[in-house]
Parts: C-alpha cells; sequence; structure tokens
C-alpha cells in the first residue's frame, strides 16, 4: 500500500488545474449544501441563540440580552454542574487509561490472526449501539443484577451501583474504551522491541522497563488517548441518563433537558458554548502536553 | 515481528480488562432467554418468549423499519454526494482543497449533543422536526464526513499508471472512472457502506433531538423502553442487532480487511 502511494505520489502532485472549475464546482455543491445548512449555519445560530431573550413565561423573544449568561454566572447551579461535569469526566478518562493500556500494549505484541480477532472484539462494542451496551451495564448493575445477586448469594449484603455517579463512570468507562485502545495503539508505533531487549538485557527488572522505557515512549499516544476520552466524557449523555436515573447532573444531560423538557433554547445554547469552552480548553491543555513530551 | 514475549502478567491484566469491556455484551445473550417478566440475573427461569414479543410490539418494529429504510437511504445518499466530492479534492485539487475537506469533516469534531441542539433548533423552523426527510438530513451530516474521508483515503492510495494508460488509449474521463478507478477502489466503497449504515444505525443522539412521537428509530425507542422499563425484550433486540452488527464486520473484513477500514 506504501509503494503504490509512492509511485502515485509524483504524479498526483502534477498540477492539473484548467480541467474545469465548473466540473469542480458541481461535484463538490452537494457536500458543500449539505455542510453549510447542517453544520455552518446551525452553529452560527446557536451562538446567536445564547444572547435572545427568555421571558419569565418561557417564551423566547428575538430580543438580544446578556440575561442568559448572567443567569450561568450568578447562580451557583452551573458552576456546581460545570466543575462537577469536568471532574467526573477526567476521572472517567484515568480510569479508561489504565483499563485500556494492558489490552493496548498486548495487542501490540501479538501478531497474525489472533490480533485480527482481537481487534475485531476491540471495534465491535463501537459499533454497538451505546444503549445496547448501557443496558447491559444495568443487567450487570442494577440491584437484582449480576453483581448484587452474586453478592446476595455469598450472604453479603447488596450496595447500590446505579442510579448514582458510581454507575455511570463505570458504565462510561467500558463505553469509551474502545475510543482509548485504538488512540494508544496509533501512537505504539514508536515502540522498538529491539530497545526494551536491550534494557532488559542489560539487566533491568520489567516493571523498570516499563517505567523507563514503555512509558514514555507511548506517552504521545496516552495524551491523544485521554483527550479523546475527555472530550467524548464530557459531551456524552445516552449512558448518565439511563445509568443515572436523573440523580447525575452533568452538563451534556443538562442541554437535553433545557432543549427537550424545559425549552429553554437560549439557556442550552449558552450550556453548549461552555461545552465547546471546555473542549477549548482541553486541546490547549493537550498541545501544551504534546510539547512537553515531545 | 515483534520477538519480545508476552508476560504473564500483561496477559492476565489483559484478560481481565477484555471481560470488563465485553461484559455488557456477553451479559445480554443469557437475559434475553429469561422466563420472567422483569429484568433480573441470573433469570429465574428460562424462555423463548422474547424474541417472538419483539415481533408482536409495534412500536418496536415500525422502529426497525424506520431505522432500516433511513440507513439505506442515508447510505446511498452518502456515496452518490461524498464519491464525487472525494473524487474533485483528490484528483482535480481544485484551489482550497485541504481547508474544504476539513471543513467537510469539521461536524465530526462538534460533540453530536451540540451538534443535535444546533439543528433541533434550525430545523424546527423549517418544519422538519420528527420527519423522515429531517431525519435523512440529520444523519448525512455525520455520515458524509466519515464517507468522504475513508473514499478520499481509497482513491489517494490508488496507482495513477493504470488510469493514465486507459486514458492514452482512448477512454473518456467518465469510461476510466467506471472501468478503471471504480472497480479499483471496491473496498473503500464496501467499507463506506458498511460504516455509513452502522454509523446510521446506531445513531441515537441526533434522532433523539429530531424524533417525535411521530417517528422513531430503534435506537430511540430502546432509549426510550429502558428508560420506562428494562425487561428482557430489549435484550433480546440487543443480541439480534449485535449479531446483525457482527455479520456487517465479517463482511467488510472478509472484502477489504478490518484494520485497514476501521483504523487509519
Amino acid at each position: 500500500m506504501s509503494a503504490a502511494a509512492g509511485l502515485a505520489a509524483p504524479i498526483a502532485s502534477a498540477p492539473k488545474r484548467g480541467s474545469g472549475f465548473g466540473l469542480a464546482v458541481a461535484l463538490l455543491a452537494p457536500i458543500a449544501l449539505v455542510n453549510a445548512a447542517g453544520f455552518l449555519l446551525p452553529v452560527l445560530n446557536l451562538a446567536r441563540m445564547s444572547f435572545y431573550e427568555v421571558e419569565p413565561t418561557g417564551t423566547m423573544r428575538e430580543v438580544y440580552t446578556l440575561a442568559t449568561w448572567a443567569k450561568l454566572i450568578t447562580d451557583s447551579f452551573y458552576g456546581e454542574l460545570l466543575l462537577n461535569s469536568i471532574t467526573v469526566s477526567l476521572g472517567i478518562t484515568l480510569l479508561t487509561l489504565l483499563c485500556s493500556y494492558p489490552i493496548a500494549l498486548y495487542l501490540h505484541r501479538s501478531s497474525g490472526t489472533w490480533k485480527t480477532i482481537l481487534l475485531v472484539l476491540v471495534i465491535s462494542p463501537l459499533l454497538t449501539s451505546a444503549v445496547v451496551r448501557t443496558y447491559g451495564w444495568i443487567a450487570i448493575l442494577s440491584d437484582s443484577g449480576l453483581v448484587n445477586n452474586g453478592l446476595a448469594a455469598l450472604g453479603l449484603a447488596r450496595i447500590r451501583l446505579m442510579f448514582n455517579q458510581i454507575g455511570v463512570t463505570i458504565g462510561l468507562t467500558e463505553i469509551l474504551m474502545p475510543y482509548m485502545i485504538l488512540a494508544l495503539l496509533a501512537g505504539f508505533g514508536r515502540l522498538d522491541p529491539r530497545i526494551e531487549e536491550a534494557a532488559s538485557t542489560l539487566g533491568a527488572p520489567p516493571f523498570t522497563v516499563f517505567r523507563r522505557i514503555i512509558l514514555p515512549l507511548t506517552l504521545p499516544g496516552i495524551a491523544l488517548g485521554c483527550l479523546l476520552c475527555f472530550v467524548l466524557a464530557v459531551s456524552s449523555f445516552i449512558t448518565p441518563k439511563l445509568l443515572g436515573g436523573g440523580r447525575v447532573f452533568l452538563l451534556a444531560t443538562e442541554i437535553y433537558d433545557q432543549a427537550i423538557v424545559t425549552l429553554n433554547w437560549p439557556l442550552a445554547a449558552t450550556l453548549s458554548l461552555i461545552v465547546l469552552g471546555v473542549f477549548g480548553g482541553a486541546l490547549v491543555l493537550y498541545t501544551r502536553a504534546l510539547r512537553a513530551i515531545m | 515481528m515483534d520477538e519480545r514475549p508476552v508476560s504473564l502478567t500483561l496477559k492476565l491484566l489483559a484478560l481481565a480488562m477484555f471481560v470488563f469491556l465485553l461484559a455488557p455484551l456477553i451479559v445480554v445473550v443469557p437475559i434475553s432467554f429469561s422466563g420472567d417478566a422483569y429484568m433480573t440475573f441470573p433469570p429465574t427461569s428460562w424462555s423463548l418468549k422474547w424474541y417472538p414479543a419483539i415481533f408482536k410490539d409495534g412500536t418496536m418494529t415500525a422502529a426497525f423499519w424506520t431505522s432500516i429504510v433511513l440507513a439505506c437511504v442515508v447510505t446511498a445518499l452518502s456515496l452518490l454526494i461524498a464519491l464525487p466530492a472525494a473524487w474533485c479534492l483528490v484528483r482535480l485539487k481544485p484551489r482550497g482543497a485541504e481547508v474544504m475537506s476539513s471543513l467537510f469533516t469539521a461536524p465530526l469534531l462538534l460533540p453530536t449533543i451540540v451538534l443535535g441542539l444546533a439543528i433541533l433548533i434550525v430545523f424546527a423552523r423549517f418544519g422538519l422536526l420528527a420527519t423522515f426527510p429531517g431525519l435523512v438530513a440529520a444523519h448525512l451530516i455525520v455520515t458524509l464526513p466519515y464517507a468522504l474521508r475513508v473514499l478520499a483515503t481509497a482513491l489517494a492510495t490508488l496507482p495513477l499508471a493504470v488510469e493514465e494508460a486507459a486514458a492514452t488509449l482512448g477512454a473518456s474521463p467518465l469510461t476510466v472512472f467506471r472501468r478503471i478507478t471504480l472497480p479499483m477502489m471496491k473496498s473503500g466503497l464496501i467499507g463506506t457502506t458498511a460504516l455509513c449504515f452502522l454509523v446510521s444505525f446506531d445513531e441515537v443522539v441526533l434522532s433523539l433531538f429530531m424524533t417525535g412521537p411521530r417517528i422513531q428509530t430503534l435506537p430511540v425507542a430502546m432509549y426510550h423502553h429502558v428508560e420506562q422499563q428494562a425487561d428482557p425484550l430489549v435484550a433480546a433486540l440487543s443480541v439480534l442487532l449485535v449479531v446483525l452488527t457482527l455479520l456487517v464486520v465479517l463482511v467488510v473484513d472478509r472484502t477489504s480487511g478490518l484494520a485497514k477500514t476501521f483504523v487509519k
């Protein structure tokens, strides 16, 4: 594949312009139309919407005001919501990393058909609906689920694992694992087995090899995976909704409730912009971290 | 390639984490054969009643057909729209091709909850909420970037010499595309088809914003069902969906190689 790309590259880069500006426009028009009508316009409209006025009765008026923003800043509920979203997502990201790392390292070291089978096992959950996987977690974590019936069979007390932050954390960790594994694998390319071998030949115990060789070399993959999982954790709401049962308040669930239940669109729009702000912050931290590692 | 032996500790850790990763998918299988009216694990009795129950549930069957038709329409439209665009961006290389391809794939960077809200507000104004065309448009926004990306990669890695040989021998550009380019990028086309179908079929966040009592997709119907009551019906349905997904994945793996299609 790379040989073919190498052959094609010099020819492909030769200028082929002049074969019709009109043709290019015709070929790109449909995708540009969908992009403009379904992405650019709605997102710009969202930014405008956050400055619309909402009357106490709930009706929205197309009058510009800073009231929604002021409400978000002064009402401590939203400050806690933001803080809670960030801390829960950070915890989930860390757990996802710890659970995914062994799988990624093992996958990196296996080969052939076995590796393909394992890859299918990693990717299949990714292609299965989050609703299905969350339902599976309900079966495991609910009061009459696998864990609690197992505890009862052993004569132990049941514990509450659902409708609280524990359930949301466990469920989201598992749901985000495939993304983390794929990101880690992409970053493992720099891991040369010969360096590890050299270290162990020179007498380094396995844990030292891991701490001094493997871990530093895989840091870029770790950073990428963490960024991806944090961003996905902040914006996911199917799992928090179903496993949290309305008792876990996060930014994403609040956006949905405001948009669909309360119908306060300016507030939902403003919260969305805050989510985008959190994304921006995560991206800045990621580029800083990457510069420090490389 | 890798000579380093895998230590026992790593093997055991990886095994434990694989069990954790696959637990929710495995656990629905025994529950789908439960004979109980409510979900308990392990079930107290066994039966096959939940599988026929799916087909007797009017909401679920209607939602299933909506999802299937929707996924087929969205996949066909994605190919029809993304293929000319990918060909144009890769082969014609118009000015600003790179800026355009990042713009066209940008919807993937936006969290679906934000995108869902954004299109809810705009689509509501045009009366597209809870309509089939509205759902098609919403799904296209997320499938097109995937389609464009996979097809552009497939096109860029084709050896140009064959196409140029055909053109030199007198084939018109359209003939070259139809007889040479399309057959050669078969695996890319299959990958795109599978990816668009699965993305549309599993899409739940955008659909939740776009559906209403009049029209529902299967994931949305399942979401509302689980929200009300988590009975074994959803388990039986989940087993069918997992089998469907595995079939698609197997087809893709057989025809074009899974790793090549999904891991870039």
